[in-house]
């Protein structure tokens, strides 16, 4: 859809009428393209997600050396992949490992690496996590249904600069033969966050358990 | 400012209610305003901390009964408002009455894909060297000022330890008044949690990015004293 249709107040709402009016209104004064919006809209909502996220991931687990210019320069190491730009012009990689754990936040609005998580889930943006994250980490983890251990070290990063974080979390063990693309997929959105971790392939470790 | 926006160690929200689907719109008009604004950022009429002031500036009250897109449709109604680019009357039903005001550009949907991989980098060359090196001992300043700041309450009169420089970048306070870009060196500084709650945290350490402006020095074996905060 490139041209607002005519608002029918029928079965509109009242913020549905008012976006309509505006986007008319910035069309016809020549502030904006339609077709640009329609472009914008699109790659947020079908090119960008966490799968880009979830690659960078895969890689940092396999590749020592890819891990090492994550560390060093982030934005370098995801632009490997293509993927740069608004809102990931500076990123910056927090390497979980056994007893440590990252979690991140925006407490000021909802800073999020665009280019390898996409747009921010909406509880990320809410209130209840933005003002729990800095002083009750571990409770906001339990609303998502994760219990760390008590001597694993919680550090929080508020994202109020450019700079943006992803977190790197530890590889599933029972997956030293799977492929960059099967790894990728245990790598899920809430891992990259802190509010998750990655699936653990229970089946395979069980099979391959002696 | 001390608005609604800085919400780092506020309590009574209640829970925190995991997405059951990963949609990143929930109304329908909630693309279009997200797109909308980008757009209009796009023109160059407001700078990237004038667009966030005018987002904290809602009533407390508003801001905090708004849904994030909410939020960003308000603050660029405004933001346009304030230029004269729309007008109240126009707003209403979307029919044009006054001519458009001249704008610096206009993202075309084929400079779409390009500006977004551009994006904005904040970092600039550094004029003077950084005061502060990773292990120093700082506290974050005490200030409150009503305008545009980065800096969250819950950190101001506290001490930390500069754990990673990260060149320097424009300045959100100065940026936010209009006053130009004033790049200062940007750090990320480590707060112990029990340094900002008390025994009242499940955090162990939480970290934040601070331009210098926002750091004074604190002598590590020094005693911690609210006196030695600076002038009043």
């Amino acid at each position: 859809m490139s041209t607002p249709a005519e608002p029918h107040r029928n079965t509109l709402s009242d913020m549905e009428l008012r976006v309509l009016a505006l986007e008319k209104l910035l069309i016809d004064k020549g502030y904006v393209d339609a077709k640009a919006l329609d472009v914008l809209i699109d790659t947020y909502e079908h090119r960008v997600g966490p799968r880009n996220g979830a690659k960078v991931v895969a890689r940092a687990w396999v590749d020592a050396d890819y891990r090492a210019r994550l560390a060093v320069d982030a934005t370098a190491a995801i632009a490997e992949f293509g993927y740069t730009g608004r809102q990931g012009e500076h990123m910056v990689a927090l390497f979980n490992e056994p007893g440590v754990h990252h979690l991140v936040v925006c407490t000021l609005c909802s800073c999020y690496p665009w280019p390898v998580l996409g747009l921010p889930p909406a509880w990320y943006k809410s209130a209840p996590y933005r003002s729990r994250a800095v002083i009750d980490p571990r409770g906001v983890l339990a609303d998502f249904g994760l219990e760390l251990p008590a001597q694993t070290e919680l550090r929080v990063f508020d994202s109020t600069a450019e700079l943006r974080y992803l977190v790197i979390p530890t590889r599933p063990a029972g997956t030293d033969d799977w492929t960059l693309e099967q790894l990728a997929d245990l790598v899920t959105r809430d891992s990259m966050i802190g509010t998750g971790l990655p699936i653990f392939p229970d089946s395979v470790t069980a099979t391959l358990a002696p | 400012m001390n608005g609604a926006q800085d919400l780092g160690g506020m309590q009574g929200f209640g829970r925190v209610v995991p997405d059951a689907d990963d949609a990143h719109f929930h109304e329908s008009w909630e693309p279009r305003a997200f797109a909308l604004t980008l757009a209009m950022g796009a023109t160059g009429s407001w700078n990237l901390d004038q667009g966030r002031f005018a987002r904290e500036s809602l009533p407390p009250a508003q801001y905090l009964a708004s849904t994030y897109y909410r939020i960003w449709l308000e603050a660029l109604v405004r933001l346009m408002l304030e230029r004269g680019q729309v007008t109240e009357a126009e707003l209403i039903d979307g029919q044009l009455r006054e001519p458009p005001r001249p704008l610096a550009r206009v993202l075309s949907a084929d400079a779409v894909p390009a500006a977004l991989a551009r994006g904005a980098p904040t970092e600039r060359e550094a004029a003077a060297p950084a005061r502060f090196a990773v292990g120093d001992a700082v506290m974050a300043r005490q200030i409150n000022p009503a305008t545009h700041t980065r800096l969250p309450r819950y950190v101001r009169g506290r001490r930390g330890t500069i754990v990673a420089l990260h060149g320097t970048h424009v300045y959100p306070d100065t940026h936010a008044r209009g006053e130009g870009e004033s790049p200062c060196w940007l750090y990320t500084v480590r707060f112990d949690a029990h340094e900002l709650w008390g025994a009242d945290t499940t955090a162990s350490s939480v970290f934040v990015d601070c331009w210098e402006p926002y750091l004074e020095v604190l002598a590590s074996d020094r005693a911690h004293s609210p006196t030695s905060a600076g002038p009043r």
